[in-house]
Formats: structure tokens, sequence, C-alpha cells
């Protein structure tokens, strides 16, 4: 072998290892989601966490994919389903607890509770309660980066639900008026509440809805953390260019109810179980060729290695 | 920003030769959209800018109350004081111009109901002046009230006066005999009441409240105390409004101090009206507070 042709071969094994390792950290993230909120369940049905709780059991390729590709000084605005969001975002697992635990500690100081987490700090400012209500905030916190011409974005994540409210489409049109750098990350698990995508919405291709406001849109597999990771750093790059918003559409879907308090009733178990066989974890790890880090599958807390060694189940202080 | 606020110069003039002065960065014509408006507003304030929203009148905000209830007023608490908003927010209110139903609006009564937000009517060209740089310094959401028929009073306030106090009512008026409470573009009307009460030997002390949250009750309370009769007078509609809340307080601290009931002039109970005649009988007039007046003194 030629001297080139083994630089070569190194420097494609180091891609190759690098890929590897970033992958790794991909699962490692959604895996680390996905047990903090089991922990959720059992918390909440020991009477520990109250109030309304909104899993992303099933959307976590969104939170890991969509977070990772943005940098610290990007804003992030985002719903009452974002405990996903915060703990990619890097709040420390611990204090998204004592939140849920009404606690002083907690990363709202016990004021806000699942819905609302906040932490300046990492500029994630909520947590927002009102479907769509986060939009108009999150083109502020974009028209501040625009006039300091800072280079941050502001990303606002919602659902397939707040696309129907006003809320979103007034800051479409103000967002793309002004050019402001704001990523729309609609996570398009089917479902507002009870009410499927096409008994929402007259027209269910809401990146085509979103291009109309003049701005570049497309939708991707959100069950697909790659995928994800991809589109978001492509529009983030496109956003920087100062021409306005972007706009993703994620499709996903949440594997649990939509909140702690719904039966659930309104799907059929046969499609749950269609959408299970995409679970991102283990779609990711099948392209790994590896299993994932727990023994058996699906998982079950604090039988693994995972639930031992992740932060959340940290007894929370305070 | 606001709508047609820049080219225009705001629907009733306020922000006429901004835009030249400032630029269209600073001054900011915004599409219908009072949410998106507001809420960008309430962004902006967050990431440590200081903007001044305008919204047309106050019957069109309520388009935007879910941003100014649900997240202006409420971010720095359920953020654990992390989430300061130092906004300010302009409006038109008020009822007198013949503009009917859904144009007349007095809702900052209502406004001031919500904690996690500072509510100002200002009834002097002095504190139209000199309010808004206060409100600005403020770290917490400010909505400010403009009265309609205000917007052609003059006077020369001082161009650098001291920024007004945004804690205090203010004793328009210094009098004995009953105190006569209100705010706004009720103002003028007492004073007006007041004067004809002098001419008949009633001594009447006019409070302007100035604030409508926090209510300044150290003042309210202590004329009451003084004159031992009270009578509010406020535009909006008598059922769970700002003369309701005044009236409780007065009963809560002053109650032993009274030697009336407290009475109230407040607008009927109906959808303002078009006609001239009909929108007088509804709104608060210096006859039906002279009535108030000579029912508590009696
Ligand atoms: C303005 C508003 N209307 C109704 C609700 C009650 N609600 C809470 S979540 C929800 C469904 C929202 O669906 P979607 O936007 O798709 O988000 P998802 O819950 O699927 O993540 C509804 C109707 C609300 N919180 N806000
Ligand atoms: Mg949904």
């Amino acid at each position: 072998m030629t001297a080139r042709k083994r630089a070569h071969a190194r420097r494609s094994a180091d891609r190759a290892g690098g890929r590897a390792a970033h992958r790794q950290e991909l699962l490692r993230d959604m895996v680390r989601i996905r047990r903090f909120e089991e922990l959720c369940v059992e918390l909440y049905s020991a009477g520990e966490i109250r109030g309304f709780v909104h899993l992303c059991i099933g959307e976590e390729a969104v939170s890991v994919g969509v977070l990772r590709a943005l940098t610290q000084d990007d804003a992030v605005v985002t719903t009452y389903r974002e405990h996903g969001h915060a703990l990619a975002r890097g709040i420390p697992a611990e204090t998204v607890l004592a939140e849920m635990l009404g606690r002083i500690t907690g990363c709202s100081r016990g004021r806000g509770g699942s819905m609302h987490l906040f932490d300046t700090g990492r500029r994630f400012y909520g947590g927002h309660g009102i479907v769509a209500g986060g939009l108009p905030v999150a083109a502020g916190l974009a028209l501040a980066d625009n006039l300091r011409d800072d280079g941050h974005l502001a990303c606002c994540l919602f659902g397939d639900g707040a696309f129907a409210e006003g809320e979103f489409h007034e800051t479409a049109n103000l967002a793309a008026l002004w050019e402001l750098p704001l990523l729309l990350v609609c996570e398009n698990n089917l479902y507002a509440m009870g009410t499927p995508l096409a008994r929402e919405h007259a027209q269910i291709d809401l990146a085509a809805r979103a291009a109309s406001y003049g701005m570049v849109a497309w939708a991707v597999d959100g069950m697909d953390v790659l995928a994800v990771e991809r589109a978001t750093r492509r529009a983030a790059e496109i956003v920087r260019e100062g021409h306005g918003p972007c706009f993703l559409e994620l499709r996903t879907y949440r594997f649990r109810a939509h909140s702690m308090y719904d039966p659930d009733l309104y799907r059929d178990k046969a499609e749950v179980e269609r959408w299970r066989h995409r679970d991102p974890i283990t779609t990711l790890a099948r392209r790994m060729h590896a299993r994932p880090c727990a023994r058996r599958w699906p998982p079950t807390t604090g039988s693994s290695s995972w639930a031992r060694t992740s932060d959340a189940t940290a007894a929370p202080s305070g | 920003m606001g709508e047609d606020v820049g080219r225009y110069g705001g629907a009733f003039g306020v922000s006429l030769g901004l835009l030249d002065e400032f630029g269209p960065d600073r001054v900011r014509d915004t599409p219908l959209s009072e949410s998106a408006f507001v809420g960008a507003g309430i962004g902006a304030a967050i990431a440590g800018m200081r903007p001044i929203v305008e919204i047309m009148t106050v019957n069109f905000s309520l388009l935007a109350l879910d941003q100014i209830l649900n997240n202006a007023a409420t971010l720095l608490h359920m953020s654990g004081g992390q989430v300061a908003v130092p906004l300010v927010i302009r409006m038109t209110t008020g009822a007198g111009r013949q503009l009917a139903a859904q144009h007349s609006h007095s809702l900052e009564g209502w406004y001031a109901h919500i904690p996690g937000i500072r509510v100002l009517a200002p009834a002097t060209v002095a504190d139209a002046r000199h309010m808004l740089a206060p409100a600005l310094a403020d770290p917490d959401p400010v909505v400010i009230f403009e009265h309609g028929s205000l917007y052609n009073a003059s006077g020369s306030p001082e161009p650098d006066g001291a920024p007004a106090d945004l804690d205090s009512a203010a004793v328009r008026r210094s009098g004995t005999a009953v105190s006569l409470i209100t705010y706004g573009g009720s103002l003028g009307k007492v004073l007006e009441a007041a004067e004809r009460l002098a001419a008949d030997g009633i001594d009447a002390e006019v409070v302007d409240l100035r604030t409508l949250r926090p209510l300044d009750d150290d003042t309210v309370i202590g004329s009451v105390r003084r004159t031992h009769r009270a009578v509010v007078a406020d535009e909006g509609w008598r059922t769970g409004g700002i003369s309701a809340e005044i009236a409780a307080r007065i009963a809560e601290q002053a109650f032993y101090d009274l030697d009336a009931p407290v009475e109230r002039v407040c607008a009927a109970e109906v959808p303002v009206p078009y006609a001239h005649q009909l929108e007088e009988a509804a709104l608060p007039q210096v006859a039906g507070i002279l009535a108030a007046v000579r029912r508590a003194v009696g």
C-alpha cells in the first residue's frame, strides 16, 4: 500500500469511527429521555408527580435530532411536551425531575411543573401550555437576534394541532415578512389530543402550506434521528443565511396517551403497534448493527446499567 | 411597533414623525396580527430589548389577550424568576366619540385584574408625557390605557420633567366634604363636577388613580378617612369593574370612617350605543356625578 493510500484508509477509518461515536451519542441521548419518562410514569403513579404530564415516548428522535443541530446560542421555545427537548438541550435531569416534583431546586423553582420547564442560561424559554402560544414569542427572540445581527436563531417546536391556530399563521407571515431568523419545527405526531390530523386540517400537507408563506419548508421522517439531525442542520443553515424562516415538518408518533389523564380510546391499538415497529431507538440501534444498551427490549426502568448510570434516577435534592 | 405606527403615524397620530426620526428598524409597521406582534414584543423584551407595542384600540387587544395574560404577565413567575418581560403596551381606550359598540370599551379594569402587569391610565398631558420613560424602565410589562377623548388635550409638560411616579395616585383637588375617585377620561368630568359643587358650598376632594394596578390604597383610603364619603366615577361597566374593587377596598379598610354608603357612577350595562344622546346617556356625566354626591352628603 502506498503512503497515500494508507493515509486515505486512516482518514476514512477515523471518519467511520467518528460517525459511530456520534451515533452512539444520539442513541444514548434518546434512551436517556425514554428512561427519564418511564421514571416519570412511575412517579406519577406513585402520586409524587401531579398535574398535566405529556410524554414524548416515541418522539425522542425529534428531541435529540433537532436540539443537537442547534448551537448553545440559539434560543429554544417549545410546548408542554418538552421533557425530551429540555434534556436534549442539556438541562440536568435532576433539575427537570425536581421541577416536576414541585421543588425549589427545579429548573423553574417549582413554579412551572412538567409543562413549564425553563433554563434561560441555556436559552431554553419554556415550556408553553397554550397551543401555539410560544410561536409569537419565538418570533420576538428572532427579531432581537436580527436587530443585533448576531448570527443566532430562534427555534420554535410545536405540534400539528398548533398549525390550525391563528397564532401559527400570524407568526409564519410576520417572520417571513420581516425575514426573521426563525426555525419552525412542527412535531407532527398525527394527533391533537384525540383528533387525528385529517379531521383537523383540510390540507394535511403541512409543509406545503408553510411554504405558501414564502419560506423553505419540507417534511422529514421524524422517527429517523439521523434524518432529523441532518434536516435541522440544513434548515438552520438556510435560516442563518438571513433570508427569513424555515419550516420542518417532522413526521412522528407518540406511543403513549396524550397526557396522563387520557384513556387513549380514540385510536386503534394496531395502529400504535405498527408505529412501535418504527421506534426511533431500535431503528438507530439496528442501523448501528448493535443492540441497544439494555439487555431486554423494551427496557424497564431500573433494570439496566443505563438507568443506574443515568442522572435521571439520581435522587433529586431540595 | 404596531399597526400603522410608521408611515401613517399612528391611528391617532401618536407616533407621527417617529419613522423619519428613528428609522424602520426601530419604528415598525406590523401586519394586522395582534397576537403575533404583541408576542414578538414579548420575545424581544425577553431578549433584552425595550419594545413599545401599540395596539390601535382596546377592543383589538382581545386578539392579543393570550399573549398579554398567558405570556407577558405569567412568564416571570412560572419560570421561577428567570424570564423578565420589560415590555410596554400602549392602547386607546374609552367611549364618547360615537364609535358604537365595538370601539368604545373601557377594559382597563379587566386588565387591572391580572397580577404580573402594571396598568396605567394617564389623565393629564404631563402624565401622558412622563409616564412613558418609567414604564420603559420597569422590568415588568406595563400596559398604558390612553383615553381617546384626551388626545386633543393640550398642555406644555416640561420637556425634561422628572419621570412620573408610577406607584401613587394624585389628589388633583383638595377638599373636605367628599372624595371623588376617578381616572383617565373621567377626570375632566369629575373636576367640573367638583367646581359646581364648590359653588354650592360642597368642598370635594378629587383623587386621580393614575395607576390601576397596583392600586395606591394609601392615597384613596387616606382621602376617605378625611372626608368620610366616597363617590367612584368610572367609564367601565359597573358589574365587576374597577369601581367595584375600589368600593370593596374602602369597605375593607375604612368602613368605620364612612358616614354614607360608597356611591358609584359607571357606564350603563349595555353595549355602547351609536346615537349621540344614547351614548351620552350610557356614560358617566357631570349631572350623574353631582346626583351621586348629593346622595352621599345627603
Ligand atoms: C389554545 C389551546 N387550546 C386547547 C388546548 C388544550 N390542548 C392541550 S394539548 C392539545 C392538543 C395539541 O396537539 P398538538 O399541537 O398536535 O401537540 P401534541 O399534543 O400532539 O404534541 C389541546 C387541544 C390548549 N392547551 N391550548
Ligand atoms: Mg400532535
